[in-house]
């Protein structure tokens, strides 16, 4: 009679929906291996029909291991935080990373000798670039929002996160998304548009991810027991769902067949361009920005120990930067057949733009008043305040040059490359490490294995960085110069490949310093995994909770 | 009650800051994309353009496949260098039927907007088997795998009837014989040429890649770059024509 106290176990909702949708998607997945108009669209659907499978399977298995109750909102009054996802999102942000820059290394060596193509087609520049940037972007970055914003929200709400199944179902089910775009692109499986690669099918399945994305992060912000939702969360709802209508927006394709990989844009030419980059401008406004911005919104604070240092200027920084950035698109359409009234919007929002950046930056960077002691003390704090000065430099630098004469000079040149990556690696690269080195002491309930190492991660990559946006200055504006040379008679003085030729010792800088960052995130891989391996507990600070799992 | 209280609304309401963040961005780019869709100067009349040959745009999705556009613009901007060295510049009527648009971001090689009709096909076929034996300096990779691959055109048809729904004025008979019209554009002297050039004018009839034997996927990416930009004839081409 005991036993009919005790609760029954019942699969839920979740689990038994989760499981007959794979069922499904394995059934038909295999039919499309079958019927594919393409080898390598097969080879995808059988990833697609393994993984459904796998999934099916994990997630029975998780049903007979559980007790028969879900995990409880709070043990003892304390919100049971719910920390897997975030931990798994971590690794994979970390190995990603590596992955992407060492593929960057590759292909700026290729661009330096381009004998390093080797003829085979799968590791072409033009294959390889996207995998470099979609690696870099959404794998790497991608895990790190995953994983901080899946933290931020249960520490700032105070509530475990919502669902059970559906944060596992984001953090794999979007590593599964790059795992495909990746591959695809190897393979040469493309649309072609800009940071926007992976195909339609892709593109689905990145849909439901990324839906299932915002409805936890929304449901963990409405479970909250703070009355108030923290700027950090703010910025990561605006994260969410901007990149939720710019992927549909963009994406609009129409397949050739459901067996084919292939498809078409519903846009052409002029609007597809608009639409490309409304998207691509945007992925850096709100991916590349937004979230990042919403991570030194909580890891700065946290890592010094003081409050924001301006609310008000807070709320200017995410409202002013949310409305202006979506209209700074056609800055990468300038002299081109966009028409000349778009152009000059994008420019002028572009210049407006400014404004909320540095908003943003000198609330981060202030944050530090009364802490500026811990630059020279904390390495990993370092890291953080300088990238958000990198945040600066590239986010004064990008508005100058969307100004259309200062584009007609650097536009289709390295100086966009070198502009990009002051971002990618000082801005997001380093408020990432910096999250990192945070994150994973505190989930793990480790202490981080060496501060010396940070040392020379910073110094190292630094360097790095310096060389690369250096080399890419030079070179852009050189080549920028001698496209439009002209001789005393009046012709061209040079032809494009001299031009080609020029860029050579640059580039080979260029490599160098890529190869200095690439060192530099070894040694952070090599300290995380000591970290996380070791046996030794961190000591209980006062200010750091630990999370209860 | 000052204007920062009332910002609470939203601090304390998750589902009025989702409204707040949608309808704030979706100001800039609904200004900025909707009238590109309505305002009739967007598109420049002109005379000329027509849609890909189905080996055109058979050759057209390699060039997609590839990434050429990492590389390659197709967008000559308005500026004295620029159309000196590359021809009038790009239209927007140009890139009109192209799904999706390769403008491209960045020239680590020259501009092909115009580039049809400025080198031999042999030149172009040497130049993909090892870019560096006619460019000495170039960085380009070689895609000698293009001229031993056969083109898979078994189900072109479909390609073009999804560009019809979408809006290219592919007739029902283009669709119908698309497969056949690979194979006509791809062979010297074909019979069915002078059929192939009524439904596409300008049509270059001839093989490409220099193997008759086969149809290969350099026959096809060779018969796209050799289009480029000569639909537009601009001796008659009058750019006042379109100012309102």
């Amino acid at each position: 009679m005991a036993n009919a106290l005790a609760p029954t176990k019942r699969m839920t909702i979740g689990e038994g929906g989760t499981a007959i949708a794979f069922v499904v998607l394995a059934f038909v997945t295999i039919v499309i291996a079958a019927k594919a108009y393409t080898p390598g669209y097969a080879f995808h659907a059988y990833l697609f029909c393994a993984a459904s499978v796998a999934t099916v399977f994990a997630i029975l298995n998780r049903y007979f291991d559980r007790p028969a109750e879900l995990a409880p909102l709070t043990v003892n009054g304390k919100p049971n935080y719910y920390m897997g996802p975030v931990k798994f999102a971590s690794i994979a942000a970390m190995a990603w990373g590596v992955a992407g820059f060492s593929v960057g290394l590759y292909i700026a060596l290729e661009l330096a000798y381009p004998g390093l193509n080797l003829g085979l087609q799968w590791i072409e520049f033009g294959r390889l670039r996207p995998l470099h940037t979609s690696a870099v972007i959404f794998a790497f970055g991608g895990n790190v929002l995953i994983a901080s914003s899946f933290y931020v929200v249960q520490r700032t709400c105070r509530a475990r996160l919502a669902g059970d199944i559906a944060p596992w179902f984001v953090v794999l089910g979007y590593n599964f998304f790059i795992v495909i775009a990746g591959t695809g692109y190897l393979l040469g499986i493309t649309q072609s548009k800009e940071y926007a690669e992976p195909e339609w099918y892709a593109d689905l399945w990145l849909t439901v991810v990324w839906v299932t994305y915002f409805l936890v992060f929304l449901a963990t912000v409405m479970r909250r027991t703070e009355p108030h939702i923290y700027v950090a969360n703010w910025f990561y709802l605006a994260f969410i769902i901007t990149i939720a209508v710019l992927h549909l927006g963009n994406n609009a394709a129409v397949p050739v067949s459901i067996f084919s990989p292939k498809s078409y844009i519903v846009w052409s030419g002029v609007q597809d361009a608009m639409v490309q980059w409304w998207y691509g401008h945007n992925a850096v406004g709100f991916f590349l920005t937004a979230g990042f911005l919403a991570i030194m919104y909580y890891f700065i604070p946290k890592r010094a120990d003081r409050p924001v240092y301006s609310y008000r200027l807070s709320i200017i920084h995410f409202w002013a930067l949310i409305f202006i950035y979506i209209w700074a698109g056609p800055h990468h359409l300038h002299y081109t057949a966009l028409p000349d009234w778009a152009q000059t919007l994008g420019m002028t929002f572009s210049i407006i733009l400014w404004m909320p950046s540095w908003g943003g930056m000198i609330n981060g960077i202030m944050t530090l008043s009364g802490a500026w002691d811990k630059l020279r003390t904390d390495p990993v704090l370092r890291m953080m305040v300088v990238s958000v000065a990198f945040y600066g430099m590239s986010t004064f630098e990008g508005p100058m040059m969307s100004v259309k004469i200062v584009n007609s000079l650097s536009h289709y040149t390295d100086w966009t490359i070198g502009h990009v990556h002051s971002g990618a690696l000082g801005w997001v690269g380093y408020i990432s490490f910096g999250a990192l080195y945070c994150l994973v002491p505190w989930l793990w309930n480790r202490k981080l294995y060496s501060l010396k190492l940070v040392n020379w991660h910073f110094w190292i990559s630094t360097i790095g960085i310096v060389l690369y946006i250096t080399a890419m200055w030079v070179s852009g504006i050189l080549q920028g110069l001698m496209w439009r040379a002209y001789t005393s008679l009046g012709f061209l003085e040079y032809s494009f490949v001299e031009t080609v030729e020029a860029m050579h010792p640059f580039y080979v800088i260029r490599a160098l310093g890529g190869f200095l960052f690439l060192v530099g995130a070894l040694l952070m891989a090599f300290n995380l995994w000591k970290t996380v391996t070791s046996a030794e507990e961190a000591a209980p600070e006062g200010a750091v909770l630990v999370p209860a799992e | 009650m000052s204007l920062w209280q009332k910002h609470a609304i939203f601090e304390k309401n998750s589902i009025i800051l989702v409204i707040g963040i949608l309808v704030v961005i979706a100001i800039g780019g609904l200004v900025e994309i909707v009238p590109l869709f309505y305002l009739k100067n967007t598109i420049e009349k002109v005379d000329g353009m027509r849609p890909y040959t189905p080996l055109e745009l058979a050759g057209r999705d390699i060039y997609v496949r590839e990434g050429c556009y990492l590389c390659h613009s197709q967008m000559i901007r308005p500026l004295r260098d620029e159309v000196e060295r590359y021809g009038h510049y790009s239209l927007a009527a140009e890139s009109m039927y192209d799904r999706p648009f390769q403008w491209g971001s960045k020239r680590t090689g020259p501009d092909l907007a115009r580039v049809g009709g400025k080198y031999s096909d042999d030149w172009h076929r040497d130049h993909m088997r090892e870019p560096r034996s006619v460019v000495p300096g170039s960085v380009m990779p070689a895609y000698g795998f293009l001229e031993q691959t056969d083109l898979d055109y078994a189900h072109i048809d479909q390609n073009l009837k999804v560009q019809a729904m979408l809006g290219v004025p592919y007739t029902k008979e283009d669709i119908e014989n698309a497969q056949k019209d690979v194979v006509t554009q791809a062979t010297a002297d074909s019979p069915d040429a002078g059929d192939l050039a009524k439904r596409y004018p300008k049509v270059n009839v001839r093989d490409f890649d220099g193997n008759p034997k086969r149809i290969t996927e350099a026959d096809a990416l060779i018969a796209y770059l050799q289009v480029l930009g000569t639909f537009v004839d601009f001796k008659l081409y009058d750019d006042k024509a379109n100012i309102r």
